[in-house]
């Protein structure tokens, strides 16, 4: 209709012949254009100065301009605020507290934010807080910027919405009311006081419900035992601080046993304090951080174990049970003897999946009235039960189960009977897997529920049994998530967001203190410690049937978690895989450990090759049927001879990057969430290439590198003998090495002057500062092919070296025994077989990064003055002036400067986070990230000591000692590393610079370091 | 032209009646005639080898030094074994052209020319590493101490790194002034020989007009007593602050005092071997075996045995100070070298270096051109692996046990190793085809004295021989 309406232009169109409208209609330009008039008039044409060819280049350029103008500039991606939030300041980091717990690990931790995003994390210091962060606490940060995560709900692998899943998911569960069918929630243990209150609530509105707890790395036994006696499904939470004898039976309480968060309090007594340290014995199978620490360590099947433990339990309760005769009795017998002259100050722990042996646990600790063992404020982070895991399995292939929802759990991956399970799942209607990835589980389910990181989440945690903790959000969440928790209230039919449901679950357990206070600190530390007490239990039968076991037929395999993965799951975080394992220094790989023994007699064998990596054999392990094949075969001193070790966590495939797609998955043995099983080894054809970053494995006799001496020594000799000056000759007479100097001094009376203590004693080679070095200095990964050839860029690392011989000191012994380069005594063949680590090796740590040596014999050959000494002692490093000679990394003693040997970042060739958006979210912006062809090194974290300075200088006071740290000295929970000013006496670092334990590392170099080791003694 | 008189006993430096004019010829041959099917293989291969290694450098500095076989804890490794190697084998030029100028040893003057090319040709190698071995050689600039708005940045003087810039910086410069002082003459020659304009005009430019008036003989002979006085310390002074970049380091099997004049011998050493090396082909195909006779490699063997000897003096003396000193981390370092895993390159130097010149103390050895030859070549890659030997057996046990580990070359190590020999081989080969490859005006200052038939002609005329 439109089309016909006719728009009037003048009254003259009323005229049908009206020629005006004729001549207009024929004629568009009214009035004429003076073409002629331009082009003719010839007198000025001529005289213009714009001549045809100029109007060729105007016509020209406007059209060039026109074009390069429609051209899209680089787009910078940098967002300024709208509306400026009045807390975030630009360039001042905020901090939140928070508290983790993803099943496996847990901590209370303070977030630093910058700008708005979470970048690290460290220790929440409020009094009363003891849960610190391990190094894969401290990697988690960079796990929340993992570009391989699940950013929006998928429904039968397709991309879909919350609305959706939420629509399915009731229908399912509505559909399982009516036939009666199974709802099960499948989850990780939670000890969050309001998820369990709404899975009660979830529960009671869906009679079908049940909930079934699952640790993908079972403390069933020690959670059964302790039910069985204490009535409560808990761990002891243990206070090694207390103890004076710690003897441990196959556990690994340093590492990751029933929760690990063990070594702060054990720290704590192994510093000499009045002539007085714990002393700690261990018998183990595989070598562990535990075992590394040990006064002595026992190598000793798990079955042998056992029957330790009930000798054990016979002395300290007097009991008569028969038991088999072991290796290495007398020493047992005698641990038992002072372990019950200790009383209550020792304590026995236990490794062992057996509830027998738990139970035993329990009645010796009893028994010794220990006070390192208590049962208040028990541990609540282990629930998980294998018989409920096992019949929900069951459960499932026969179809009873309508409706699966798991949160927190990738039983796919994780579980030894993964197959079932999975047979099972294509029998349950609707499944739903609540997941931060696209894991093994998540592809099968029906719905991939996509759930937040915990730096994205809110959240109450219940670490043990009285204590409180909130989780809060740091970031906005950065995908299409939901929480586990939102999902519950919205199928239980609650309006109410879970922010507000947890206020209200808070508010019942932080009586007398406000909903923000509490969120600030991050805990609430209840005077009350609710603890429970024993009933009667027959520990005498659990000791008859625990003698009375029988041990593996062939190899005993132990497995075991690792430092740098645990569990497996932040495999895809590549400062985790480049995390060299304390023990065996390998890094991006799990693989067997076997004693040398064994390795013999099998033909398996390690070797450096040329290039300095480490290769080992393969091996086909064949477990109940299972067999792996090509299993890297590490020979392991200290292996337990008739055992072999090998970690979980690895072999993960779904949702990781192909470079992390390493190692093999040892949950396949994981049968009946037994660590320990019957295997066999047979040498397979080929060679593995390990990235291990330290091919030596002695210490070669050189004691000055880590002194030690014994306990007795220590309190009974002069310093002087066990803590020896190198000494040099001064005009024929001998001075120490230190006195003599070719440099004249700076004054360093005024301002800072930074030192680094390190005590080797409180070092448990825990890695934790490892990964807090990465994240604060921008670290870069480099990948598995470049560690294996050296190339490692870690600037902080953790040495560990075994004994040649028995112990250490024999080791220095023999080496001043030498006598002529010939013979049995003789240097040549003696260094060679100094090479060779002992059987049963003693273990030492020493962390090692720039010393920041006062004479440091680096700035003196830097052509370019790249690195010279700062005022407050740091040996600096200008990366911007560097040009790449790699002279400073020859010449300094300590080699600990690091080169950029490609580009590390954006480079598709290094396909780590920093080659992505996301993942580069997790750079420090105070520290620059290094470009090829420059050498980088420990700073003393200098940005955080001048970002102390500055604040203290705005403040108008003098700074407190404790406020100036690095990243390692923070992450340190054991306190072995202690950061401060010696300009300020009374600080704690000049008073340890003044003990008599203090030494400087290769001190007869005369290099002055500012980083103090402290002698270790053990007590033998 | 004045001879002096001559030793009967002494043997004649030219022989093969050779007059005047015949030296002219020799000399101008090469380049007056053309190239054979030998010149053109061996250059072939040569500027192959040379494009490789110019491949290598490029891939090297695009990528980054991590495509060489160093790791965290051997941070030098084959570039700067080449660099010191090449830096050595230029010692014999200087210590030839100039030092025997000031000794006055006349049969220096069949070899010097040459020696010194290969001097300033194997300079041109070495300086090429300290650049491509930087992590940022665009930035390669920074070490010379330039006025630059960086703000207050200086280079740092107390670095072994910065001496090196300026003691191979003056080195190269000195030697090639001092080697085309001695060309003039001779560019001169060709040029009046010339009969193509074009080759005249070059030659012409290149003997910067010389006349071969009485003056410019005179200002001739002082510039190179000059020069020959300048160029003397550095024959000790290059290698001198080279052994310094190891020698006032902190690191066990550098650190130590010894390095200077063992430097130096071997330097001298490894020079006279790739003299050999090179003269022997050249006397062959450039028909110069009148000039380069037997005796002067006999000589020259002396050199290199009695440097040889030096040298292996210098490595047992290092093994006994390190048992001497008592510091266990030096005398571990030397264990190692000699026995532990490169105990393999060790034992080659030793038996390249100390064991293999000995045989020159036979002289139907020493007077054999197939095994001077064959000497020639095993003492430099002996003298490579002794630099390899100094650089990576210490670094890669050093201090702390934890850091010890291996180095294994990659092929861009190996090829911009051999791109360098091709290089070297390139310029050579071009400077044999186109410079006076003996310096003939010098040769004719003592043909009237040592040539073979003059001698015979005065042993003739006993009573009447004339001035």
């Amino acid at each position: 209709m439109s089309s016909n309406k006719k728009y009037w232009k003048s009254v003259e169109e009323l005229n049908e012949n009206s020629s005006i409208v004729e001549t207009l209609r024929n004629n568009e330009f009214v009035e004429e254009i003076p073409t002629d008039e331009f082009l003719g008039d010839k007198a000025s044409l001529s005289s213009s100065s714009t001549t045809r060819r100029d109007f060729l280049k105007y016509v020209g350029f406007t059209t060039a301009a026109a074009s390069f103008a429609a051209c899209e500039g680089p787009v910078h991606k940098s967002i300024p605020y709208v509306l400026q939030p009045e807390q975030i300041i630009p360039g001042v980091a905020d901090y939140y507290a928070t508290t983790v717990f993803d099943g496996y690990d847990f901590a209370n931790l303070l977030v630093k934010t910058r700008e708005g995003r979470p970048i690290k994390i460290d220790n929440n210091t409020i009094s009363g807080v003891k849960f610190t962060a391990n190094a894969r606490t401290h990697a988690s940060v960079l796990s929340l910027y993992d570009s391989m995560r699940l950013k929006e709900p998928k429904i039968s692998g397709k991309n879909a919405t919350w609305a959706e899943v939420d629509l399915k998911v009731k229908a399912s569960l509505a559909e399982a009311k009516s036939k009666g069918g199974q709802v099960v929630l499948l989850t990780n243990t939670l000890a969050s006081p309001s998820t369990e209150k709404l899975i009660a609530e979830f529960i009671a509105l869906n009679p079908t419900a049940k909930h079934v707890i699952y640790d993908a790395v079972s403390e069933s036994a020690a959670l059964d035992a302790f039910e069985t006696v204490y009535g409560e499904r808990a761990l002891v939470d243990y206070d090694f601080s207390k103890a004076a004898l710690i003897v441990s039976v196959g556990a690994d309480f340093l590492g990751d046993w029933q929760g690990g968060n063990y070594s702060a309090g054990y720290a704590q007594g192994r510093i000499p304090k009045n002539g007085k340290m714990s002393r700690h014995l261990q018998l183990e199978a595989n070598l562990t951080l535990s075992g590394a620490a040990a006064d002595k360590r026992v190598p000793m099947s798990t079955a042998n174990q056992k029957q330790a433990l009930v000798k054990i339990y016979n002395t300290i309760t007097n009991s008569a049970v028969a038991t088999n005769k072991i290796d290495n009795e007398e020493v047992v017998l005698k641990a038992a003897q002072q372990l019950k002259a200790a009383g209550s100050n020792g304590v026995l722990v236990c490794g062992i999946q057996d509830k027998n042996a738990q139970l035993l646990v329990l009645a010796i600790n009893q028994a010794l009235a220990s006070q390192a063992f208590t049962t208040s404020g028990t541990r609540q982070i282990r629930k998980g039960s294998n018989e409920k895991v096992a019949q929900l399995v069951k459960d499932m292939n026969t179809g009873s189960v309508h409706t699966l929802i798991m949160s927190g759990v990738n039983p796919v991956y994780a579980l030894p009977n993964s197959a079932e399970f999975v047979s099972g799942l294509k029998k349950v209607n609707t499944s739903v897997a609540f997941s931060l990835k696209e894991d093994e589980t998540a592809l099968v389910t029906t719905i991939a529920a996509a759930t937040p990181h915990y730096l994205e989440s809110w959240g109450d945690v219940s670490i043990t049994k009285g204590a409180y903790a909130l989780t809060q959000p740091t970031i906005r969440p950065l995908f299409n998530t939901k929480q586990f928790q939102e999902a519950l209230l919205s199928w239980n039919g609650n309006p109410a967001k879970y922010y507000d449901y947890l206020k209200a679950t808070a508010s019942t357990f932080i009586s007398g203190a406000t909903w923000n206070k509490v969120l600030q600190d991050g805990v609430f530390v209840s005077a009350i410690i609710p603890s429970v007490s024993a009933t009667l239990a027959n520990y005498s039968a659990a000791a008859n049937a625990l003698a009375q076991s029988k041990a593996v037929s062939g190899l005993e395999l132990n497995l075991y978690t690792k430092t740098s993965l645990g569990d497996g799951q932040q495999a895809n975080n590549p400062w985790l895989q480049e995390l060299p394992d304390p023990i065996t220094r390998v890094s991006w790989d799990n693989y067997v450990t076997v004693s040398r023994a064994d390795a013999d007699k099998n033909g398996l064998t390690n070797e450096i090759v040329a290039n300095g990596g480490l290769n080992g054999s393969y091996a086909t392990l064949t477990v109940n049927g299972i067999t792996l094949e090509n299993v890297p075969v590490i020979v392991q001193p200290g292996q337990a001879v008739g055992t072999i070790g090998l970690a979980l966590g690895y072999g993960k495939k779904a949702a990781l990057k192909e470079e992390m797609q390493v190692g093999i998955n040892a949950y396949a043995l994981y049968k009946g969430f037994n660590n320990v099983q019957s295997a066999t080894i047979v040498k397979g054809a080929g060679e593995h290439e390990f990235a291990c970053v330290q091919g030596q494995k002695t210490l070669m006799g050189r004691g000055d590198i880590i002194k030690e001496t014994t306990l007795e020594i220590f309190n009974t000799k002069d310093a002087k003998e066990w803590n020896e000056v190198p000494m040099v000759s001064l005009d024929h007479k001998e001075v120490a090495a230190t006195s003599v100097d070719l440099w004249d001094s700076f004054d360093r009376s005024t301002g800072h002057h930074f030192n680094l203590s390190i005590d080797l004693n409180a070092c448990t080679g825990c890695g934790a500062c490892i990964i807090a070095c990465h994240a604060e200095n921008n670290v870069p990964v480099v990948g598995k092919s470049e560690v294996r050839r050296s190339r490692d860029m870690h600037w902080l690392r953790i040495d560990r070296y075994y004994s040649s011989e028995t112990t250490f000191a024999e080791d220095n012994e023999k080496k001043e025994n030498f006598d002529g380069l010939f013979g049995d005594k003789g240097s040549l063949g003696g260094f060679g077989q100094m090479e060779k680590a002992a059987d049963n090796p003693q273990v030492s740590f020493q962390p090692v990064m720039c010393q920041h040596c006062n004479h440091a014999p680096c700035e003196t050959v830097c052509p370019v003055a790249a690195t010279s000494h700062g005022r407050q002692g740091q040996n600096q490093m200008a990366y911007n002036r560097c040009v790449g000679t790699r002279y400073c990394a020859n010449n300094c003693p300590y080699k600990v400067r690091r080169f950029n040997w490609f580009l590390y970042n954006k480079n598709s060739e290094f396909d780590f986070h920093m080659n992505d958006d996301l993942g580069r979210m997790v750079l420090n912006p105070d520290v620059n990230v290094r470009s090829r062809g420059v050498m980088e090194k420990c700073s003393m974290c200098i940005q955080m000591t001048q970002a102390t300075i500055l604040k203290a200088k705005n403040e108008g006071r003098v700074i407190k000692d404790g406020e100036f740290q690095t990243a390692c000295s923070n992450a340190c929970s054991n306190g072995a590393l202690k950061f401060g000013d010696v300009n300020d006496k009374e600080s704690q670092v000049a008073k340890l610079g003044e003990d008599d334990r203090m030494y400087h590392l290769l001190e007869h170099v005369g290099t002055k370091p500012n980083v103090i080791y402290h002698v270790k003694v053990r007590n033998t | 032209m004045s001879s002096h008189y001559e030793a009967p006993i002494r043997k004649p430096l030219v022989i093969g009646d050779k007059t005047f004019h015949d030296v002219t010829v020799d000399v101008a041959a090469p380049v007056e005639g053309k190239a054979n099917k030998h010149w053109w293989t061996v250059f072939s291969i040569a500027l192959a080898a040379f494009l490789w290694g110019l491949g290598c450098i490029i891939y090297t500095i695009s990528t980054g030094i991590g495509t060489w076989g160093l790791n965290k804890t051997v941070g030098w490794a084959w570039d700067i074994t080449n660099f010191v190697w090449w830096v050595g084998i230029g010692h014999a030029g200087t210590l030839i052209s100039a030092v025997l100028l000031l000794f006055r040893q006349r049969w220096r003057m069949a070899i010097n020319r040459s020696a010194e090319a290969m001097t300033i040709f194997s300079v041109i190698q070495a300086g090429l590493f300290p650049i491509i071995h930087m992590g940022r050689p665009w930035l390669a600039y920074w070490v010379l101490p330039i006025p630059n708005q960086f703000g207050s940045l200086w280079v740092n003087f107390n670095s072994p790194l910065l001496w090196d810039v300026f003691a191979i910086s003056t080195y190269l410069s000195v030697s090639l002034v001092f080697w085309w002082t001695g060309l003039l003459p001779d560019f001169a020659m060709i040029r009046d020989r010339a009969v193509n304009p074009f080759t005249k005009r070059i030659y012409s430019i290149l003997s910067f007009g010389w006349s071969g008036r009485a003056k410019d003989w005179q200002r001739f002979e002082e510039v190179s007593l000059v020069l020959a006085g300048l160029a003397t310390p550095l024959v000790l002074s290059v290698h001198t602050i080279v052994s310094m970049d190891f020698a006032t380091s902190v690191i066990p099997g550098w650190h130590t005092t010894i390095f200077p004049p063992y430097f130096v011998a071997g330097a001298v050493f490894s020079g006279f071997a790739m003299v050999n090396t090179l003269l022997i082909i050249m006397r062959k195909v450039s028909n110069l075996e009148a000039y380069i006779t037997i005796q002067h490699i006999e000589l020259m063997n002396i050199v290199i045995m009695i440097t040889g000897s030096i040298v292996g003096v210098a490595y047992i003396t290092e093994l006994f100070i390190a048992w001497y000193s008592g510091v266990e981390y030096e005398q571990y370092a030397f264990l190692n070298r000699a026995t532990g895993p490169y105990w393999w390159a060790y034992w080659s130097m030793m038996t390249c270096n100390v064991f293999s010149p000995q045989f020159m103390w036979f002289k139907k050895l020493r007077t054999s051109i197939m095994f001077s030859f064959i000497i020639s070549i095993v003492v430099n890659i002996g003298m490579w692996f002794e630099r390899f030997v100094i650089i990576v057996t210490s670094l890669h046990r050093d201090y702390l046990p934890s850091s010890w580990t291996m180095f294994s070359p990659t092929f861009v190590d190996i090829g911009i190793f051999i791109g360098t020999i091709g290089f070297f081989f390139v310029l050579f080969l071009l400077y044999a085809r186109t410079f006076p490859v003996i310096a003939q005006a010098e040769v004719k200052t003592i043909l009237k004295a040592t040539g073979e038939n003059y001698i015979r002609e005065r042993k003739e005329n006993k009573d009447s021989h004339h001035e």
